[in-house]
């Protein structure tokens, strides 16, 4: 039922109920015995339905979203590749899911060597000495990671270190998180390849510079080919080099951020490692280290000795960032994948998402203005339609999309170029379904030349149409409460 | 050829061809020669299913499902069978970040009905649509405080989860923010210590309950001192307990934040959980995280979007007062459809059970007189007691009839010594709780 549209509460009932609890044990004992002041007095607002009301709600609301097993799901940085199955299937299974994290480690050891081999493997495809898998997510691991770099000055007796360089090409997360952390942001210009201009590096570089954060390939999909110079300024400038994994995926099988000179780095778990994104989470963004900066991770720490697993938690730590060992279920299905690709797939994964990239930005240039111009990684960004008389801009491209079955890249992103539409197949896809793509997207921009206005209608195939932002961002209905207070008031 | 690659030899001969190259390496020219990879990886060689799930079998048999009587944050709720049925569909588990609201009113919808469960709970008017766990929810309600209050120090009290403390001091610390601790007596914050420490820095004042020693503490008076010092009033509580427990809003909180695990969401050896964060209005923009409002589309259609994102890393970068941006979207999709399962009548009975169960066993413990009270304070369904049996002896004694409970304190930190842990859900039988007490009798 395409066209659902209650909310839960709307379903409520009173006196219908959807869960079967134990009977009452211990009768004597009742929660109206603690003292008055101490409960809640006002009434919840929560729906009272029965177990199959909720199962029709979620499944109706369900299908008006768009998931990779719909359809192709170009989103530019957020790598939508295949979530397999088996990785799920490891993750239900209730030995590991069943486990508390306070149990004594004699009863967690399967789990654990998950966890430290995970932490291994991740070592050996980034070319980096240690990792810690707590970090919950990216931009959590990229707050981790700076951490490391500013315990690591001020370890040395430096304070002055404070000061991170980004380009401008970066993802937000990068510039938030290193004010969080407590260091202040030097944005540099790309130069206009896209690329770090060294000449722009060399001039902010002095002894405030605690580090740089880079993703490579950068987020133009572009491999950064000056790497090793980059790496080197930086380090002789006393730096460290932060590698925002987030674009991984471009390398595995090809470059290892530990051999391209990078100290710290995240990995998206979510991203390169296919676990699912779960509308938003949870991911997983472990932190790699050198091994100068190893004792700096996060506790708790998860270590081996004579092929025991235990938990360790140091005096050199940078501190503790999470509650317990991350998203650990996360890491399982990682784990999972890893184990079912093996070094023989790994090896094949950043080739086949590269040759797809690369095929596509071929193919769409003749009607898509792509701004660099040579070889990309596993994403091509190009700045909308070369045409733009009939002021068809990538919005409308990326609304049209959706009519034909397929998810809109990433939009507005990078923000170096104003039209940016960012498009990344993944290694999962095949040939005839980027060929669909690309055929599509031809098509698109012949309507922008022929019929613009079926563009800036569209989509029109969708659960719903383009929405008011405004009305929202105005009217700051947040809750169910918000909701019938504002009908009433209408009246 | 791999299952999860779909390129076959003639595939890649017409894609190269188009690309006019002969080989996939010359895409890698940008890629400096010294830095190419040209060995093999050393992890292990491919698996197949089979194997796989042999595998995997091992390593479960190196892992002991216990009959848990351990909390601490963490606990062992039951998990309606709906809540998986619902939370694996492809649409909901595989679907990225809602960007676009046209093809994610499923992950909207969820979030904004999420959201108001939370604002139900807390009595606040505005939750966002996740963090990632208790603790660093905590952590950046802090962060908040500051922002607003415009001050730079954190009053923590003395018995919050010692896991939540240390994740609070992590990020105040990098981020050159001051704290304070607020001493605790008798097993609850102090509330004259609270008076002693308000001072003209002082930008939030973060309390847990039920506290660290499972204690329902009361904050009569704190909301008007707090107030009158111009700081902000974060309550941190597990979000379960609220079914039952004086709203965060009743307690007169600004921020309310925490632990959503209890809802519907298994143990996972601590993750993937959930946090929340809830405040008034008069404070969102300043608020972390994603919120999604209500609105229409084009043709007049109930649409949910994500809204307020001025405030977000994505467009303010190092302006944000946040870095989040991927949260913990589908645990949000437990919670709600545990909630929306239970009603305000099953939350109610999950917590009375709780408490029955908790309260059976701390009578059957004090009456063994091998147990004392050293707090004599309301709790809901986790208790603190003391006692001269070595923690060791009891864990062991409780493992070899796998069962875990009786955590001793003192792991997390030497202060607790002597102090030991219970935790009682629903799940918890008659005879289990017997056995548990029967165990401990034993031991001196
Ligand atoms: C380049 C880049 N960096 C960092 C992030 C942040 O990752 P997460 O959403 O997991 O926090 C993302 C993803 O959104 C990204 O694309």
């Amino acid at each position: 039922m395409i066209n659902y549209n209650k909310m839960i509460f709307e379903l409520s009932n009173s006196e219908r109920i959807g869960y079967s609890l134990p009977r009452e044990k211990f009768s004597e004992f009742h929660i109206n015995q603690l003292s008055d002041n101490l409960l809640r007095k006002k009434e919840l607002l929560l729906p009272e339905v029965s177990e199959l009301d909720v199962l029709r709600h979620f499944t109706n609301i369900s299908i008006k979203n768009f998931g990779v097993e719909n359809g192709f799901y170009p989103l530019g940085s957020c790598t939508m590749k295949y979530n397999p199955k088996i990785n799920e299937e490891m993750a239900a299974n209730k030995a590991f899911s069943n486990l508390h994290p306070l149990q004594p480690t004699s009863t967690t050891q399967g789990a654990l060597e998950v966890y430290y081999n995970l932490q291994t493997y991740l070592s050996e495809l980034s070319g980096l000495h240690e990792f810690s898998i707590n970090p919950y997510a990216g931009a959590h691991g990229e707050l981790v990671g700076l951490m490391v770099i500013k315990a690591y000055h001020e370890d040395r007796g430096d304070f002055k270190r404070k000061k991170i360089i980004i380009p401008d090409s970066a993802h937000g997360t990068n510039p938030a998180s290193t004010v969080v952390c407590g260091m202040d942001v030097v944005e540099i210009e790309s130069n206009e390849l896209g690329r770090v201009d060294l000449k722009k590096l060399k001039a902010v570089l002095n002894d405030e510079i605690a580090g740089m954060m880079l993703t490579n390939p950068n987020t133009l999909g572009i491999f950064e080919n000056d790497i090793c110079e980059i790496t080197k300024l930086i380090h002789e400038a006393g730096g460290l080099m932060y590698y925002d994994g987030a674009n991984l995926n471009a390398l595995l099988g090809k470059v290892r951020p530990g051999d391209m000179g990078f100290d710290v780095m995240h990995i998206n778990l979510h991203k390169t490692f296919s676990t699912p994104h779960g509308g938003g989470g949870p991911g997983s963004g472990p932190v790699g280290v050198t091994e100068t900066l190893a004792k700096y991770l996060p506790n708790p720490r998860i270590k081996k000795l004579d092929d025991y697993y235990f938990v360790e938690n140091s005096s050199t730590a940078l501190g503790q960032i999470s509650s317990y060992f991350g998203n650990y279920l996360v890491a399982l299905r990682a784990y999972t994948y890893i184990r079912t690709l093996g070094k023989e797939n790994l090896k094949l994964v950043g080739p086949y998402a590269t040759l797809n990239a690369n095929y596509i930005s071929k193919a769409l240039r003749t009607a898509y203005e792509l701004p660099i111009k040579g070889y990309c990684m596993h994403e091509v960004v190009f700045n909308g339609l070369i045409n733009k008389d009939n002021d068809v801009r990538t919005l409308d491209i990326a609304k049209r999309l959706l009519d034909f079955g397929m998810h809109a890249p990433t939009v507005y992103f990078p923000l170096l170029f104003p039209q940016a539409i960012m498009i990344e197949p993944t290694e999962t896809e095949s040939k005839e379904t980027i060929d669909d793509f690309i055929n599509v997207m031809h098509k698109i921009a012949i309507e922008a030349k022929e019929d613009p206005d079926k563009l800036k209608q569209a989509p029109t195939k969708t659960p719903i149409r383009r929405t008011d932002e405004v009305f929202a961002a105005k009217m700051m209905i947040f809750s169910y409460k918000d909701y019938l207070e504002y009908i009433n008031n209408r009246g | 050829m791999f299952k999860y690659f779909p390129h076959t030899k003639a595939d890649i001969e017409s894609m190269l061809k188009t690309l006019n190259i002969s080989s996939i390496d010359e895409l890698f020219k940008d890629v400096p020669e010294s830095v190419i990879f040209n060995s093999d990886y050393d992890v292990p060689s491919f698996m197949s299913e089979s194997e796989l799930r042999n595998h995997f079998a091992e390593l479960s048999k190196k892992n002991q499902e216990l009959t848990l009587f351990s909390g601490l944050g963490i606990y062992d709720h039951y998990q309606p069978a709906v809540i998986d049925a619902v939370t694996s569909r492809q649409e909901f588990m595989t679907s990225y970040t809602p960007y676009q609201p046209e093809i994610s009113q499923g992950t909207l919808q969820y979030i904004f009905e999420y959201q108001s469960m939370i604002q139900t709970l807390t009595g606040l008017e505005v939750s966002n649509a996740s963090m990632y766990d208790g603790t660093t929810a905590t952590a950046e309600a802090c962060f908040m405080a500051c922002a607003v209050a415009k001050r730079n120090k954190i009053l923590i009290s003395s018995t919050l989860n010692p896991n939540t403390v240390n994740v609070i001091k992590t990020y105040l610390k990098y981020k050159e923010l001051e704290w304070d601790f607020i001493a605790e007596k008798d097993g609850v914050v102090d509330i004259e210590d609270l008076k002693n420490k308000l001072d003209k820095d002082v930008a939030g004042v973060v309390v847990q309950k039920p506290n660290f020693y499972g204690i329902i503490e009361d904050y009569e008076g704190f909301a008007d001192l707090i107030k009158a010092n111009k700081s902000l009033f974060i309550v941190n509580a597990d979000i379960s307990t609220l079914g039952v427990l004086k709203s965060p809003k009743e307690d007169g909180a600004d921020i309310a934040c925490g632990e959503c695990q209890s809802l519907g969401m298994p143990v996972a050896f601590g993750g993937p959980s959930l946090g929340y964060l809830a405040t008034e209005k008069t404070y969102v923009r300043k608020m972390p995280g994603r919120i999604c409002g209500y609105t229409h589309d084009l043709e007049g259609r109930r649409a949910f979007v994500l809204t307020l994102q001025a405030r977000e890393q994505h467009i303010r970068r190092s302006k944000a007062n946040s870095n989040i941006c991927s949260n913990q979207s589908l645990m949000a999709l437990f919670a709600t459809i545990y909630l929306s399962l239970m009603g305000k009548n099953g939350l109610r009975e999950v917590n009375n059970l709780s408490y029955q169960g908790a309260h059976y066993l701390y009578e059957k413990l004090l009456k063994t007189k091998k147990f004392t009270d050293p707090f004599k304070k309301p709790f809901l369904k986790e208790f603190t007691l003391e006692t001269n049996i070595p923690k060791e002896a009891i864990q062991t004694a409780l493992l070899e009839k796998g069962i875990f409970g009786g955590i001793g304190l003192d792991v997390f930190g030497e202060q607790y010594e002597g102090l030991i842990n219970f935790s009682v859900t629903e799940k918890r039988t008659k005879a289990e709780i017997d056995n548990l007490v029967n165990i401990l009798e034993g031991l001196s």
